[in-house]
């Protein structure tokens, strides 16, 4: 197809960037919906621990459990970048941190932090 | 269905939700690390203790609210057409009640 226009075509997916608080945001979504399905998975492992000392070592033998462990480690980073991008959308709230330069900064802080949480977690699951 | 959650309301809810569960991550992680759950018998008589069973009853009252704000805006703005998004909606809301219920009756159990 011609193209007349002196615009410049830039589709190359690899040179797209998204600004990286677009990036926190949607991974803030993600994690939040992970964080969701944990949630029945929580209430049924806190019911199993307390029925009774089989069931805490069967409840403890679960998290054991390579999937599940897996899991875990997932949930570990969506916590940590929930939280810290949480915290930063709180703080926004409370006009902290609202230009740019340190939006793009904080972004970046709470995308860091979700990261190291990850790293960490999995030296301390794996 | 949302009325009761939405707007300036479902806002507040989400960021006091939202304080409150990140307190209590750094409570239930102190308590872990002092070895709460170290034995069932630990974790249970843990649990038994009138200020932490109702500090993690308002836990998953909060962290039930938090997840039904959270997902019904995503489900607001992805879930189309209307029909799809309110039985999306509708199975999240059974899910929440079912984890909320059966973690107060756990705890309750425990006492």
């Amino acid at each position: 197809m011609a193209n007349n226009n002196k615009r410049p075509v830039f589709l190359d997916l690899t040179r797209i960037h998204q600004p990286v608080m677009a990036v926190m945001s949607i991974a803030h979504r993600i994690a939040g919906v992970l964080l969701f399905l944990a949630i029945p998975f929580a209430a049924y492992l806190l019911d199993l621990s307390l029925r009774g000392p089989e069931s805490f070592a069967e409840a403890r033998a679960l998290l054991d459990h390579g999937a599940v462990k897996l899991f875990l480690w997932l949930l570990i980073w969506a916590f940590a970048h929930h939280f810290f991008a949480g915290l930063r959308y709180l703080l926004i709230d409370l006009d902290v941190g609202v230009d740019l330069a340190t939006g793009r900064r904080t972004a970046m802080a709470a995308l860091g932090a979700g990261a190291a949480a990850f790293l960490l977690g999995g030296v301390l699951l794996l | 269905m949302s009325r009761r959650a939405s707007g300036l309301k479902a806002w507040l809810l989400q960021r006091l939700s939202a304080v409150y569960i990140g307190l209590y991550a750094f409570y239930f992680l102190f308590a872990m690390l002092g070895g709460a759950a170290q034995s069932h018998e630990a974790w249970r008589a843990w649990l038994a203790s009138p200020m932490p069973a109702l500090a993690m009853i308002l836990f998953f009252i909060a962290l039930t609210t938090h997840a039904w704000v959270g997902i019904r805006d995503v489900a607001v703005d992805y879930a189309r057409p209307l029909w799809l998004r309110l039985s999306l909606l509708s199975v999240v809301a059974v899910i929440l009640l079912g984890s909320l219920s059966g973690a107060v009756m756990a705890l309750l159990a425990a006492r």
